[in-house]
């Protein structure tokens, strides 16, 4: 027998507090498209994707419809394409070319896995692939890039760090006139997961199958206003309502990522329980936050309530699922939440509390914009730094940093859509040239000699 | 198998007829109703069984929502296992 109160919770969930399913992400391998002929590589990509996701977005509709539960984004996420493009000696902007052609194809909304793992090491069509990441983002609109440049096993690999702050800054200033937006489809990662259904970071890892479905599901809303209802609990009892939600949010996804993989005949892989905020209002991290007892996002008391929440999303989500992967936590975008843009404004949330926020939460110093005239090793030691934490700490973190090219401190760059806006966040001034300018590698951590 | 209709928005003449009016046209049999108004709010939810429908959910399901906008009405239909999925451990 269904329960009357559980039928209207969970249409309240999705009706007024944005529970939806915020990506189906088809993942598909390319190992077997590798060719030295870039032509016919980049035929093989075509068609090998076409045909295995040519349902996909039908298939979404349809179990959206079904159960009543938004699917937002309909995404695909491919092998490094680094990998793919190797044999073939020369740039690999031909592919970026045909991954365009073939999203547009299948009417998703990205496709992910521009991308090279480089955290021990470039190995041959790397830095080809890196080299040709600002061309490409600037000739598409629906590829997504990612590099990884280190990880907890491997160390830093400070010459990929050397190169990415001017890869990002390259990047924003080739699409300066469209409010730098390739900035906001390249993540540098260190401790990439192989699995991640969420853009701009997502890719189909080495040692996942042919083919695999993995569902994002999202929920600020949803622990927002769960929280809100109990004005007088202490943090055990914030901590068990964040669990219980997370775990209804989270068999949401699971029955929706089964169905989908059952449909596409293809193995279901992990949902992904992340609270990804947009920039609607009631769809915010920082507003849960805030709802737990800050008076601003930002102030003191913010990396010990994110801790909270993110431990408490994961406890939730691992209860409701064994297949839980990807990044699972919260996510702190900066200018896709309606409440980090406010903290910001105001100037409570500096990018040095991000830092810290971001050594708990479930990736990194994600969509912030800064000063257009941050200088290419500015940018990699914010890189530096952020990887450090993620090194250190055995986790994934990411730097999604869009300079804001002719703009200085206290301007915005708007985006529009899912991206929103934000305010230009200070750097300083003082300069980590020399430092980036060494090269080499941060040494694997001693936590890395597990066995 | 079983869907769920929710129905909510002013109170008038016909609401119930119409529903299940429309239940009977692609052979879905009612299983339960549970129904109540107030302060001129009506509020329903309708168990029923989908396993001998005419023709797709997706159809019964627009079929409804176009009722609703007639009727200035807010109806939902979403297949059982959403809300079995959610709140059973």
């Amino acid at each position: 027998m269904i329960n009357t109160n559980n039928i209207i919770e969970t249409i309240d969930m999705i009706e007024n507090e944005h529970l939806d399913i915020r990506t189906v992400t088809m993942g598909i391998s390319l190992l077997d498209c590798i060719h030295p002929s870039i032509d016919i590589a980049c035929e093989k990509v075509y068609d090998k994707i076409c045909k295995k996701a040519e349902n996909l977005v039908n298939v979404c509709e349809n179990i959206s419809n079904k159960y009543g539960i938004p699917i937002i984004n309909k995404r695909i996420s491919v092998t490094p394409i680094s990998i793919i493009s190797s044999c073939t000696k020369q740039s690999p902007i031909k592919f970026a070319y045909i991954l365009e052609k073939v999203a547009k194809k299948c009417g998703v909304d990205f496709i992910g896995g521009y991308s090279a793992l480089v955290q021990k090491g470039f190995s041959a069509g790397d830095k080809e692939l890196i080299e040709s990441i600002p061309y490409a983002l600037a000739e598409t609109n629906y590829i997504c890039s990612s590099v990884n440049i280190g990880s907890t096993k491997s160390g830093i690999n400070m010459d990929a760090v050397a190169l990415m702050g001017k890869i990002i800054k390259k990047t924003a200033e080739m699409t300066s006139d469209k409010n730098c937006i390739g900035a906001a489809k390249l993540v540098v990662f260190c401790n990439a997961p192989n699995d991640n259904p969420f853009m701009a970071g997502a890719f189909h890892g080495p040692g996942e199958p042919d083919c695999i479905i993995n569902v994002g599901v999202s929920g600020p809303g949803v622990v927002h206003s769960a929280i809100k209802k109990c004005p007088n609990s202490n943090m055990t009892e914030i901590s068990d309502i964040i669990k219980k939600t997370a775990f209804k949010i989270t068999r949401a996804g699971m029955l929706v990522g089964t169905e989908a993989a059952k449909a596409l005949n293809m193995p279901f892989g992990i949902v992904d329980l992340s609270l990804a905020p947009t920039p609607a209002i009631g769809d915010s991290v920082a507003h849960i936050l805030e709802e737990i007892g800050l008076e601003k996002c930002g102030c003191p008391g913010t990396t010990a309530t994110l801790a909270l929440l993110n431990d408490a999303v994961k406890k939730g989500g691992v209860m409701a699922s064994s297949k839980v992967g990807g990044l699972s936590g919260a996510f702190i975008p900066v200018t896709e939440d309606a409440g980090m843009i406010d903290a910001a404004r105001c100037g409570t949330l500096k990018i040095e509390k991000l830092e810290a926020m971001t050594a708990v939460c479930s990736v990194g110093l994600d969509m912030i914009v800064i000063p257009g005239s941050s200088t290419p090793e500015t940018i990699s030691a914010i890189i530096a730094d952020e990887a450090a934490i993620g090194m250190i700490n055995s986790k994934t973190t990411a730097v999604r940093l869009i300079p804001a090219i002719n703009k200085s401190i206290g301007e915005e760059l708007n985006f529009g859509g899912l991206l929103g806006s934000g305010p230009v966040m200070n750097v300083g001034v003082a300069s980590p040239l020399k430092f980036i300018s060494r090269g080499g590698t941060i040494p694997a951590p001693i936590q890395s000699l597990k066995n | 198998m079983k869907a769920i209709i929710t129905v909510m928005g002013h109170d008038q003449v016909g609401i119930l007829s119409t529903i299940s009016t429309v239940c009977a046209n692609y052979n879905s049999n009612i299983l339960e109703v549970n129904q109540n108004i107030i302060n001129n709010l009506f509020n329903m939810i309708m168990i029923i069984n989908i396993d001998n429908m005419n023709s797709s959910l997706k159809e019964f399901k627009e079929e409804l929502e176009s009722v609703g906008k007639k009727l200035g009405m807010k109806i939902h239909v979403m297949h059982e296992d959403i809300f079995n999925s959610m709140h059973k451990i």
